[in-house]
């Protein structure tokens, strides 16, 4: 059985803090979930994926967050709790149905989890969800602890059902990343049959049922400020005159700063963690207790600016500050530390900081980027699009997965790159106003998420590049999983669909269309050539599963390959592949064939043919 | 502070840095004493660094600032000349001898450290510096793969963390496969019996 439908309330467990997050979902009942794959959420939908194998739970990898919140908020106005989880940057690609869906609201509980990212471990930006309660209408929580976010989650939900709206559950890396000892709670039952009722006028968001609609968000915004008010995530511990607000992970930090500082009883410390509404009234008492206030929140000053005016209104003139000169910063995440050090510093307490270790002499170590595995296919595909436009003055937009890493050297194949998706319209954008020939990189995930209305849209407005589709059969960046073109029959798993990829770049009309096997080095340039040469819109789909993702179905390891004496050290495979199984052994190039996936593309471009397959 | 002890684990991806940091944190558990990790994943599978703080006692931060540092290990050797600014004076390193030269080495951009002189600049500047050749050692446990255990050993052997040699072993039981349980305990032993008189 799932160790997360353990039913054994007071259990102690040692969980990471996406585990916890998806027992606490277990713990509400829980019937309906859906995703689309995004670090740092990943893992929460792994687990959800693996319950629903073996429990009435309902999980979907849905095409792109928009659908994932689309399913969920059907389900959830048909009366079953649901839950819709992704990453920060995922919330921009559902807040289309998201700003709406606040105006219509939910009968079972919806709680949408916004994985935010502070450093941009993993992600393309580094924004603050904070504003899409703001922006929304909808309630925030936010946990300071693994231990929390389980906690947080069945009240959520409770939340969810008492207003009649989803509720959004931001975390940040530091949360879902993080492995703390969390006590299980019970199980509630979960019910999975719903039931719609038609009631076109507080469902079908024309404008005279939205008028009426906006009234009611406003008037649920009140009661979740209520509820604010008196949550027992928004408190305060400690005692004295100097304040300071925080929530998420800061709280964690400040509680050992305050400690190792010994100011507990001159610092009270107000955790928020029901931080959409903010809760007004209490703040205003807390500022009114306090001769000067620090603002401890990583990302932007969303707390900091509420707090102000709620000042303001409550006519205090005291001291409040968050962001600036040596005080926090927006950029990045806060660390122990820095907070202990500013906090010191702001209350005018002394700080012995031990020093760290001088790193002056210390000789310049050479980097470990992540690399493309040996094997990958996308190393194939990208040396092909090299060689075949040799001579051709290029641009190279790019996108969102495994194949991103290809723009490092020395493949340098991605130019540009902002979004899920943007691969395509960049392109079109780029062709229009240059004479450079583009070839645009999108993986199958991200295709099928939003890559195709950008080929759309070339087709229709008569662009002219060419567009190469990635496909390994699977999502491959996020940890392998399943989209809509993956065979789900390879997973065991039966009653899925298959889309071809293929399939839908001819049905879209695009005037050229070629398939490679990017293994196969010459015939894959010669094929590109073509490719790059037609004027107009041009799809090349690459399809080669991902060596990873393959190792995991095949019976016997592929053969591996050796440099045999034949070798003269023109160095082309190493300088041009960089394959991570490559290694120097004096300064003669060798292959590990322990991490040689035996694709053999170095053996195709070997000008000596030295590599060779190791006999059986 | 001083009844908090702050570890800082880290390793080229693949190598189980993962693994060994929950077979500790379920050895807390068993010794009853709180511990919260943090790690940083998601280029584990493809060479990248993995690094994991685990903070044992009684603080809330997951995560360990530059300088603060009790211990550091390091699977690979130039891994630990990298993390070196998590560490101060009084940190105690732990090291793996065998290199994993990463891909930008081989295509000429990057030079290797040299590996005695890089375990003299560990040790001018912190504790104590334990060094080890876990794949040797590893290899004489019977499997290459159970370096991670080896390393484990040496950090039981120095007596810092509050668990002891039985907790870990019990915790291995659980948390490693099966079929891997007896190589996993003679590496930590192995670890261990190499670490004592360093």
């Amino acid at each position: 059985m799932h160790k997360l439908l353990t039913d054994q309330p007071g259990a102690t467990m040692v969980l990471l803090g996406n585990e916890a997050i998806a027992r606490g979902a277990i713990e509400a009942g829980v019937a309906v979930a859906t995703t689309y794959p995004g670090t740092p959420s990943s893992e929460i939908s792994l687990n959800f994926f693996q319950i629903s194998q073996e429990s009435s739970l309902y999980f979907e990898y849905s095409t792109n967050e928009k659908v994932s919140l689309e399913v969920a908020a059907a389900t959830a106005n048909s009366g079953v709790r649901s839950m819709c989880v992704m990453k920060h940057v995922g919330l921009n690609v559902a807040a289309d149905a998201l700003m709406t869906l606040a105006y219509v609201g939910v009968k079972g509980g919806l709680v949408i989890l916004t994985a935010d990212d502070p450093f941009m471990f993993s992600s393309q930006n580094e924004q603050d969800n904070r504003y899409y309660g703001k922006l929304s209408g909808l309630a925030i929580l936010e946990p300071s602890s693994v231990e929390e976010a389980k906690n947080m989650i069945p009240y959520a939900f409770e939340l969810s059902e008492a207003l009649q709206e989803p509720v959004i559950f931001r975390t940040t890396t530091r949360i879902n990343h993080s492995t703390a000892p969390v006590t299980l709670g019970a199980i509630r039952e979960r019910v999975c049959k719903g039931d719609f009722v038609k009631d076109p006028f507080n469902y079908v968001t024309v404008p005279a049922v939205s008028r009426k609609l906006h009234v009611k968000l406003l008037a649920n915004l009140d009661k979740a400020a209520e509820r604010s008010e008196v949550s027992p995530y928004n408190f305060i511990s400690g005692s004295g005159t100097w304040g300071i607000i925080c929530n998420g992970v800061s709280f964690a930090y400040l509680s050992d700063a305050i400690r190792d500082l010994g100011i507990q009883d001159k610092v009270k410390l107000l955790r928020i963690g029901f931080s959409h509404p903010m809760p007004q009234k209490m703040i205003k008492g807390f500022l009114g207790s306090c001769e000067k206030v620090l603002v401890v929140e990583e990302g932007e000053p969303y707390m900091e600016e509420a707090v102000k005016a709620f000042a303001q209104e409550a006519g205090l003139t005291l001291p409040i500050n968050g962001k600036g000169k040596d005080l926090f910063s927006r950029l990045y995440e806060f660390n122990p530390r820095m907070v202990r050090q500013v906090v010191a510093a702001y209350f005018g307490v002394p700080c012995k900081l031990e020093p760290m270790v001088d790193l002056s002499n210390i000789p310049k170590i050479p980097q470990r980027p992540p690399n493309l595995c040996a094997g990958c296919s996308h190393r194939a595909t990208f040396y092909a699009v090299k060689k075949a436009a040799e001579g051709l003055s290029t641009i190279y937009p790019t996108d969102i997965g495994c194949y991103t890493l290809g723009f490092l050297p020395p493949l340098g194949m991605g130019d540009f790159l902002i979004c899920m998706g943007s691969s395509a319209g960049t392109s079109c954008g780029f062709s229009k106003v240059t004479d450079k020939k583009v070839v645009s990189f999108i993986g199958d995930s991200t295709f099928f998420h939003s890559g195709i209305p950008g080929l759309v849209n070339a087709v229709f407005n008569n662009h002219n590049f060419t567009f190469v589709i990635l496909d390994n059969g699977i999502t491959a960046m996020t940890g392998h999983q399943p989209n809509p073109g993956v065979d789900m029959g390879l997973m065991n798993l039966q009653g899925y669909g298959q889309i071809s990829i293929e399939a839908v770049v001819r049905a879209l009309g695009v005037p050229h269309v070629a398939v490679i096997q990017p293994y196969k080095v010459k015939k894959s340039i010669e094929t590109l050539r073509e490719a790059f040469n037609f004027k107009g819109v041009s799809v090349v789909i690459a399809q080669e599963m991902c060596t990873l993702y393959a190792k995991g179905f095949k019976k016997t390891k592929s053969r591996a390959y050796y440099v045999s004496d034949k070798c003269r050290n023109h160095r082309d495979c190493i300088s041009q592949l960089a394959c991570p199984a490559f290694f120097l052994d004096a300064e003669k190039v060798k292959i590990d064939p322990v991490m040689c996936a035996g694709c053999a593309v170095c053996a195709q471009i070997c000008p000596e043919n030295a590599i060779l397959p190791v006999k059986a | 502070m001083s009844d908090i002890t702050r570890l800082i684990i880290v390793a080229v991806g693949g190598q189980g840095n993962l693994l060994a940091s929950s077979v500790l944190g379920e050895a807390a558990l068993l010794a009853g004493i709180p511990l919260r990790m943090s790690e940083i994943h998601g280029m584990a599978q493809r060479g990248g660094v993995v690094e994991s703080a685990l903070v044992f006692g009684n603080a809330q931060s997951t995560i360990i600032s530059d300088g603060e540092a009790d211990v550091l290990v390091g699977f690979e050797p130039s891994e630990t000349l990298r993390a070196l600014n998590k560490c101060n004076a009084r940190t105690v390193v732990i090291t793996n001898l065998s290199p994993l030269p990463p891909f930008t080495v081989a295509i000429g951009k990057g030079v290797y450290p040299d590996i005695a002189k890089l375990q003299q600049l560990i040790r001018a500047k912190t504790a104590r510096l334990i060094a080890l050749n876990a794949v040797d050692l590893a290899k004489a446990a019977g499997n290459v793969l159970s370096v991670n255990m080896v390393l484990l050993g040496a950090l039981i052997q120095t007596g810092i963390l509050p668990v002891t040699a039985d907790h870990v072993k019990t915790a291995i039981r659980t948390k490693t496969k099966a079929a891997f349980v007896d190589i996993n305990i003679k590496a930590l032993d192995l670890g261990f019996d190499a670490a004592s008189g360093q």
